[in-house]
């Protein structure tokens, strides 16, 4: 376990830098065929993913906000590989993901992790939780066997479970409990990027603070990167550093948090935070509340895609598609209101 | 040997014991429901104040299960005066549900049984106590003058059936005069007062053909097509996005002033209480701790709890540097301590927590808390933010 701690320590010394991305992704779409007709041809195309760009510093937080169905788990998933990818490239610490062997791949899998939505389906009911945790490890051989069941403890020590939990099944768990094992599968095999799937949508608010707490606790001592998909924008705005919004697919604004609480640029992004419901009974905003709700990803609109609900949509947002624009700090926006400026 | 470590291990005959028992007592219970020609003074009675639409008074309702009697909702009053939004708050498994459910009498029976308490509701002419109504009556009560919006909208409606003959279906049924014409023309009505745009087209289409924040809608309809005089809303907007969120919320806030119905808003997002509930009550493992208005709840939290649950709830725009977290877990339903449930994970607890479960301490005529801190500040002055420390004042400070 030293060893493996030391190797990532060691990697983060090397490149101290500010500008060290641990991960870059150019381009990226991801296109799920419809097949239909009599001979199962394709006839269409869900653009779940598309033209998706950003890039990721070590050691920091990304969030990544939208409605459902805008294409936030498929992003995370597409990056992760677990499903291919159709145009575009990820770039994890320099080397193309999608360039990589099986073999290399399986290797590359231990620094790349994910936790996912649900704890109550994604562990399997058959196996003990400390077989949960440590089937992988075992797998790629990260540890000597001699030292395995004390890798095994100490992981779960950091994710706040008891060693006496190692022998007992999914079922006895609570929630919050289900969603630490969840965490403590993905931080054993040492990666260095976890993906963060909606990790606290399906727990109460208390148990949410403590996985909160929990990850950030861990970023610190490990110097993870996460990728943290939700769509509760508070948990976004407290866990993370950099802000990516999704609409249809594609990002229409990244920035830092702060930049991007103070002053959303995008239509959009104004109506994602004016429906927020806060807990102040007398705080009286005006709210936008969007009409409709999101289009089909298999035939998005024309131009931008956000102009069938916009209320600043103007002629040309109905035909050209808006191109992403710094309005400094790194805070893009892709709308056509700031073309001028 | 290792099962007997466990203090959750239970013996087959200790089971057997406690399901004999069990029967016993809900048979008992069932017997006295079952009935033929229960005469109406039974279950008729008087509000205590008449612009309440519904009182729990005290209500108990247990589910006798082989392990144990589950004290669900153990002792909880509060009232739902009209036209007004009353929101339920509390984690999972606090009793919010179940509280709605006996109100609607649709505890899984014979398991469920609401043993104690009265919950009164007001129907216009005639005042009901419903724990004691017959079940044929309560049909006539159900979905005519109160009815439920469930949580989850893909699963509350029927796949196989068109929207029209979902809708349609509760309209013929509280009016069986009206021809098949007025009936179509009333879902036509209802869809398009929830906000539905093609609501001829959608009178035709099946549930899965909706969006999610479309079915809720037709959720709402059908919820509203009586015009009740209560609605209760578990959860409503849990399972939608935001932005859909928002949509449903202001339409359920117009509707109800448009036919001037109440509203039981059952949640566990504070954001969605502070915007819609005139009172607030707060559950903890099926009691209320404290209840006010959303002014007071919000403004002055004063059981340990609810200041708790405020606090570990990240806000937008007030950037923590680690949320505060309630230590320990909610306490095994079965065996509920007889000291106030929440001792074990209060920060405040002092020697006096550990007598019986503390009363009701009136903070002002409206807002009520549950806590043996306030029995001693009413008699010293003294200041729950002194102890709450710098952090909870400074938290308050920005609020306000």
């Amino acid at each position: 376990m030293m060893e493996n701690t030391k190797k990532i320590s060691d990697a983060t010394e090397k490149t101290p830098d500010k500008n060290d991305n641990i991960l870059e992704v150019s381009h990226l779409k991801k296109y799920f065929p419809i097949k239909g007709g009599m001979l199962g041809r394709q006839v269409g195309a869900v653009k779940a993913v598309d033209d998706v760009s950003f890039t990721l510093k070590r050691g920091t937080t990304m969030g990544l906000v939208g409605e459902s169905g805008c294409g936030k788990s498929t992003t995370g998933r597409t990056i992760l590989r677990l499903i291919e990818k159709t145009e575009g490239s990820v770039l994890f610490n320099g080397k193309d993901v999608y360039s990589l062997s099986h073999k290399e791949m399986r290797d590359m899998r231990t620094k790349m992790q994910i936790i996912f939505q649900d704890p109550y389906s994604s562990l399997s009911p058959r196996l003990p939780v400390g077989e949960i945790i440590g089937e992988a490890v075992r797998e790629h051989n990260l540890v000597p066997k001699s030292e395995y069941q004390d890798y095994i403890t100490s992981i779960m020590n950091d994710c706040g479970l008891q060693s006496y939990h190692k022998d007992r099944y999914p079922h006895e768990f609570s929630g919050g409990q289900r969603q630490r094992i969840c965490i403590a599968r993905a931080l054993a095999l040492n990666p260095e990027f976890v993906v963060c799937d909606e990790p606290v949508s399906a727990l109460d608010v208390s148990v949410q603070a403590q996985i909160i707490n929990l990850l950030k606790t861990l970023q610190e001592e490990r110097n993870l990167t996460y990728l943290f998909i939700s769509h509760d924008l508070s948990v976004v705005e407290h866990i993370s550093d950099t802000i990516g919004v999704m609409y249809l697919g594609g990002l229409v604004e990244t920035g830092e948090t702060a930049d991007i609480f103070a002053n959303p640029l995008h239509p959009y992004t104004q109506a994602l935070f004016s429906a927020i419901p806060m807990p102040d009974p007398d705080l009286k905003r005006n709210r936008i509340i969007l009409e409709g709700s999101i289009p089909s990803p298999a035939n998005p609109p024309k131009g931008c895609k956000f102009h069938t609900r916009c209320s600043h949509c103007m002629e040309c947002c109905k035909t050209v598609e808006p191109q992403a624009k710094d309005m400094g700090n790194g805070h893009v926006v892709k709308c056509h209101l700031y073309d001028t400026k | 040997m290792f099962k007997k470590n466990n203090s959750n291990y239970i013996s087959s005959k200790e089971t057997k014991r406690i399901s004999k028992e069990n029967r016993r007592i809900t048979s008992e219970i069932e017997k006295k429901r079952n009935r033929k020609h229960i005469p109406e003074s039974e279950y008729l009675t008087t509000m205590k104040n008449p612009e309440n639409v519904v009182e729990f008074d005290n209500v108990h309702t247990y589910f006798f299960t082989d392990i144990g009697v589950v004290k669900a909702v153990d002792g909880v009053s509060f009232e739902v005066p009209q036209g007004k939004t009353v929101g339920i708050v509390g984690e999972s498994g606090c009793g919010k549900s179940v509280t709605s459910l006996s109100l609607m009498q649709l505890v899984q029976r014979p398991q469920g049984q609401t043993v104690e308490g009265e919950i009164r509701f007001n129907a216009g002419e005639k005042v009901y106590n419903i724990v004691n109504t017959p079940i044929s009556v309560m049909q006539t009560l159900r979905g005519n003058e109160m009815s439920m919006i469930f949580q989850e909208p893909m699963t509350s409606l029927n796949p196989v059936f068109r929207i029209g003959e979902q809708v349609d279906e509760i309209v013929k049924l509280h009016n069986p005069s009206m021809s098949k014409e007025d009936v179509k023309r009333r879902t036509i009505e209802m869809l398009e007062l929830v906000g539905i745009a093609n609501s001829e087209g959608v009178y035709r289409m099946y549930p899965h053909e909706l969006s999610g924040g479309m079915r809720q809608r037709i959720c709402i309809a059908i919820g509203l097509a009586c015009n009740p005089r209560l609605i209760i809303a578990d959860e409503p907007t849990t399972a939608l996005d935001v932005t859909i969120q928002a949509q449903i919320l202001d339409l359920m806030r117009s509707l109800k002033d448009k036919i001037n119905s109440s509203i039981m808003l059952i949640t566990h997002d504070l954001g969605v209480i502070a915007e819609m509930a005139d009172y607030v009550v707060v559950m903890y493992a099926g009691r209320v701790v404290e209840k006010g208005t959303a002014q007071e709840i919000f403004k002055t939290p004063s059981h340990p709890y609810t200041i708790g649950l405020m606090r570990s709830k990240p806000v937008v725009g007030k950037q923590v540097d680690k949320l505060y977290s309630i230590p320990g877990k909610v306490p095994n339903p079965i065996n509920m301590p007889d000291y106030c449930y929440f001792k074990d994970r209060c920060e405040l607890s002092c020697e006096k927590c550990n007598g019986s479960y503390p009363g009701v301490i009136k903070l002002s005529p409206t807002h009520e808390v549950s806590c043996y801190r306030y029995q001693e500040r009413k008699e010293a002055g003294w200041l729950m933010e002194e102890h709450l420390g710098k952090e909870g004042a400074s938290e308050r400070e920005n609020k306000e």
